[in-house]
């Protein structure tokens, strides 16, 4: 290994942030607050977590820009720091989210495994080496694992984690396969030498098998079709904050990690983006998962009856419209990719803590429980509008704009004459579909009548907060999407 | 000139204030309301009389917005603008006065109302076609809860089916766009460079029908108007006022602005099937506004088949066919509005009912004479007789088809006899259905609530009823002074290539 431990210290400095913040909560809470009550427990993890998290931003902010450390394993280019911020944001607003939530049972190993994943998260956005991607992502799952479970007293819960546990491992599994064929097939871990080595040497079949393999797992962890099936229970019985975190930082590090496997190092095994030659690319898998997860989505989306479930389907969705910015990265970079995933992190986490808000007084589990929000709280109503107007992709939100760089970024591979071009006219008009039933959701919360001795709702202050800081933020990143854009 | 972006600007920021304002009181909400769209209706008048005609868009602002994804924050006018951006100032006042009796949650009602005006104002101004696509999807959502919430008749379904076709049509203009962004070379979204793209005559056909297409569903094209009419009946008077009156104007406005001057090719090839469709429009929405039992129904349909000749004027694209259709748009919007305000507000809001039967069976004309003698205007506005702005309108129109295609002409003839046929039956069943003894001395059941007399129709009704009528007037005696604007504007070198490849 080259380079020196400081320099690997610095890169690093974020994840040891998170960690000694974890250490931390579970110190205080084990020496202190053993007696008292769960939300006090609960707010003091969150604050001491948020600073934490903060620090760890301030550390990735001022380790920009150091390229390669440790011998090639972690880079450090802009969209590892945009997406080691991106997740540290996100899980930011998932704590404020948290805080606004049930307190569940033991508060503080709840609040120190959101940083434990966390870690994961910022790890899987600077990767660059197989064994490193590896370790990250299963540092992140095993501790979503165990968020999406950690409701003991709520079968759901246990159901929604033996799902996402059992679907996970064997992805996992897939994907240490996949991993070692790549090994095997060209000597080296490290993604530029992977790029090297398969410049030189013409496609084979073991090649082929651990595409397939990687693209199995990338499956399994965006939740496209037909590798979606854990989605729609993970996030109708998970906790809503560990759901929050399943749809919003782990979806962005998720698609940042892979998007850099599959570009840097194996885009030498595929052809023309545009136009892929039937059955040879990994290309035409994408573009044929990217179709399914759209029309399957959408169409699922439309009968759903249960709020979480509906989310699930259309997190499905968007990740058939966010494999189209996958497809488009070979063209015209990762930034329309990235900004997608992250405002749609931003988006579908604040919907999850209206849900959360609305579960103080009450379930929150089909779309009725919604019904009058607007008196019951006008901030959750309001932001409600903002973050489901903004999944639509209704301007001026960040949503639109998000995907309008996706499709533009796809049309001008080869305009219509591939099929990528006309994944995105499809994502275009199913956007129609889309919207159908994101206002059937509005509708409940802003026009119909609250239901007879349904109590006023009152959210605490940081997940007010959070709440409003990420509609904001939505609202600005729209009306200013060069704040993203132009960082890459 | 340069003051017209403020309208934008001044409606969002209204539409903040009134929100926060109605949570206090619906009185202040009202007026300050009235203020932000009168102050905005000022705003495009100023700019009027300061307006020098010129070919060509006259830009107002111009900066770099997204340079990553070519677009910019591009706002100019021209006299076409300036003609529709006069109509919305106009139109939202006057929706805002009839808007005085929304009681219930009234600062959010007229929050969403002003949003709703200032996506409105930033269509009419925009010279980027992704700007002017943006302030076009703004204006949809608003809409959609201006509807499903202070509504009646079947307002969920008629405001989801409305929003869902808009927003169906801004999905096909959002892929045309694209398409001719990068198909032609991925430069910026600015309409002139749009126009540089050099698309295949192949290419041209296909772009032109999806924008067209996109942008004509708003604007009530046959067959693709089914949710007009559905969507005005269930919205409350001031949006079908708003919606039928300037939102419909959205659509032919972006045929003549994005789709005519993009892909004049294309457009020469569809020219004949949009005139069909045009002036089966205009004969088909006739034909159902003659055999309606509710009032606004009626109105519903008229609008539909009003649109059809804005449409069937643009499709003869010539120069004096294309100012008749904007003249129209105009006229439509302002007696529209005023029709939507008589049967929405002073009659439905006062007797319950809209069916025809019902409203037959009282004396309104001495009950409601104000209501009265402004619908029988309005009517006659509609129907184009000389003296209203109806009238300038559909005749420039009609002298402007006759040379492009006479059967056309004659087509959209039988259309105007139509509209009189419709029009006046309504007066007659509406206002004229007890005339004689019977009106003069109601029957005096005590029991029956429905045949009492009707309380009287407030000032702001009035007022905003009078300023309609005196815009139809004005403009019905000297149409010269919005084709002064209009007639130059078409001089420019992005229409002319229209204009000129679409005339056979």
């Amino acid at each position: 290994m080259t380079g020196s431990y400081a320099e690997l210290a610095r890169a690093l400095l974020p994840e040891a942030g998170l960690m000694a913040g974890a250490l931390l909560i579970l110190g205080i809470d084990l020496v202190w607050l053993r007696t008292r009550s769960s939300t006090l427990r609960l707010r003091v993890a969150a604050g001491i977590a948020a600073m934490a998290v903060m620090a760890a931003m301030v550390a990735v902010w001022l380790g920009a820009g150091a390229g390669p450390v440790a011998g090639g394993a972690l880079v450090l280019d802009s969209l590892a720091v945009a997406a080691r911020l991106g997740v540290l944001g996100l899980t930011l607003f998932t704590l404020g989210v948290a805080t606004g939530a049930p307190a569940p049972r033991h508060p503080a190993e709840y609040v120190a495994i959101m940083l434990f994943a966390t870690a994961g998260f910022t790890l899987m956005g600077a990767a660059h080496q197989l064994l490193i991607a590896f370790l990250a992502l299963e540092l992140a799952s095993l501790s979503l694992y165990v968020l999406a479970g950690f409701d003991k007293t709520c079968p759901e819960s246990a159901e929604a984690a033996l799902k996402y546990f059992l679907v996970g491992g064997m992805s996992s599994a897939f994907l240490l396969f996949g991993f070692s064929l790549i090994y095997g097939a060209t000597g080296s871990i490290e993604l530029p030498e992977i790029a090297a080595v398969l410049g030189r040497q013409a496609s084979s079949p073991l090649l082929e098998v651990a595409l397939v393999m990687i693209l199995v797992s990338f499956g399994f962890k965006v939740a496209a079709v037909p590798f979606h099936l854990w989605a729609p229970d993970a996030y109708a019985g998970a906790p809503t904050p560990s759901a929050a975190l399943i749809a919003s930082g782990s979806k962005l590090a998720g698609f940042v990690l892979f998007a850099r496997l599959l570009w840097p190092a194996l885009g030498r095994a595929v052809g023309v983006a545009a136009a892929p030659r039937g059955g040879r690319d990994w290309l035409l898998a994408v573009v044929l998962m990217a179709g399914a997860s759209l029309l399957l989505g959408n169409v699922a989306a439309l009968v759903q009856r249960n709020l979480r479930r509906l989310l699930a389907y259309s997190a499905i969705a968007h990740a058939g419209a966010l494999l189209l910015g996958v497809l488009a990265l070979g063209g015209s970079g990762p930034a329309p990719l990235f900004y997608y995933a992250a405002t749609y992190g931003l988006a579908a986490l604040g919907v999850f803590g209206v849900i959360a808000g609305v579960e103080r007084v009450g379930g929150c589990a089909r779309i009725e429980d919604l019904a009058g929000l607007h008196r019951r709280s006008p901030l959750l109503a309001a932001c409600l509008l903002i973050f489901v107007l903004s999944l639509a992709g209704i301007p001026p939100l960040a949503g639109f704009f998000g995907k309008l760089s996706v499709f533009m970024a796809a049309l001008q591979l080869d305009g219509l004459a591939g099929p990528v071009g006309w994944l995105a006219v499809l994502a275009i008009l199913l956007s129609v579909v889309a919207l159908y039933y994101y206002l059937i959701v509005l509708k409940q919360a802003l026009v119909a009548a609250p239901a007879p001795r349904t109590p006023r709702i009152a959210v605490p202050l940081p997940a007010a907060l959070a709440l409003a800081g990420a509609a904001a933020l939505l609202v600005l990143l729209g009306v200013f999407p060069s704040l993203v854009l132009a960082r890459f | 000139m340069s003051l017209l972006p403020w309208t934008i600007y001044l409606s969002f920021a209204g539409a903040l204030v009134v929100l926060v304002a109605g949570t206090r009181s619906a009185a202040a909400a009202r007026w300050l309301a009235l203020a932000t769209t009168a102050g905005g209706w000022g705003v495009t008048l100023l700019a009027g009389l300061s307006f020098r005609s010129a070919p060509g868009l006259q830009t107002l602002v111009d900066v770099r917005w997204i340079p990553e994804l070519g677009v910019r924050y591009h706002l100019a006018a021209d006299g076409i603008s300036l003609t529709l951006v006069v109509l919305t100032g106009l139109a939202a006042t006057a929706g805002v006065l009839f808007s005085w009796n929304v009681a219930e949650r009234a600062g959010e009602f007229l929050a969403l109302y002003l949003a709703l005006v200032g996506g409105v104002y930033g269509v009419f101004l925009s010279a980027d076609a992704l700007l002017f696509l943006v302030f076009y999807e703004l204006a949809i959502v608003p809409k959609y809860f201006l509807i499903a919430r202070w509504g009646s008749t079947r307002r969920e379904y008629g405001a989801m089916k409305l929003v869902l076709y808009s927003f169906a049509g801004s999905a096909l203009v959002l892929t045309g766009i694209l398409w001719a962004q990068a198909a032609g070379g991925g430069h910026g979204f600015a309409l002139a460079d749009l126009a540089r793209g050099g698309f295949t005559p192949a290419q041209q056909r296909a772009m032109f029908a999806l924008v067209f297409l996109g942008f004509a569903v708003l604007a009530g094209l046959f067959p693709f108007h089914t949710w007009a009419p559905t969507g005005h009946v269930a919205a409350p008077t001031p949006a079908s006022m708003l919606l039928a009156g300037v939102v419909m104007k959205l659509g032919a406005y972006g045929c003549l602005r994005v789709a005519l001057p993009l892909f004049p090719a294309g457009f020469a090839f569809w020219q004949p099937v949009i005139a069909w469709l045009a002036v089966a429009g205009v004969v088909v929405a006739g034909l159902a506004a003659l055999v309606q039992e509710d009032f606004k129904f009626v109105i519903g349909y008229s609008s539909v088949s009003h649109m059809g000749f804005v449409l069937l004027g643009l499709a003869a694209a010539n120069a004096r066919a294309v100012s008749g259709a904007v003249l129209q748009m105009f006229s439509h919007g302002v007696i529209a509005g005023l029709l939507f305000a008589v049967v929405g507000r002073m009659v439905y809001d006062r007797t319950h009912t809209r069916r025809l039967a019902d409203l037959r069976a009282r004396p309104l004309h001495r009950w409601l004479p104000f209501a009265a003698v402004t619908f029988v205007v309005a009517g006659l506005a509609s129907m184009g007789m000389p003296g209203f702005s109806g009238f300038p309108a559909e005749l420039t129109i009609l002298i402007g088809v006759w040379p492009v295609s006479r059967t056309w002409a004659v087509a959209a003839v039988a259309g105007v006899l139509i509209a009189a046929a419709f029009t006046l039956r309504a007066i007659q069943l509406a206002f004229f259905g007890q005339t004689g003894a019977m009106g003069a001395n109601p029957p005096d059941d005590g029991g029956d609530r429905a045949l009492r007399p009707l309380p009287p129709i407030t000032w702001p009704e009035r007022v905003g009823a009078l300023l309609l009528l005196a815009a139809t007037v004005l403009v019905g005696l000297k149409p010269d002074l919005l084709l002064n604007w209009i007639v130059p504007s078409l001089q420019s070198p992005l229409l002319q290539t229209a204009l000129r490849g679409g005339a056979p």
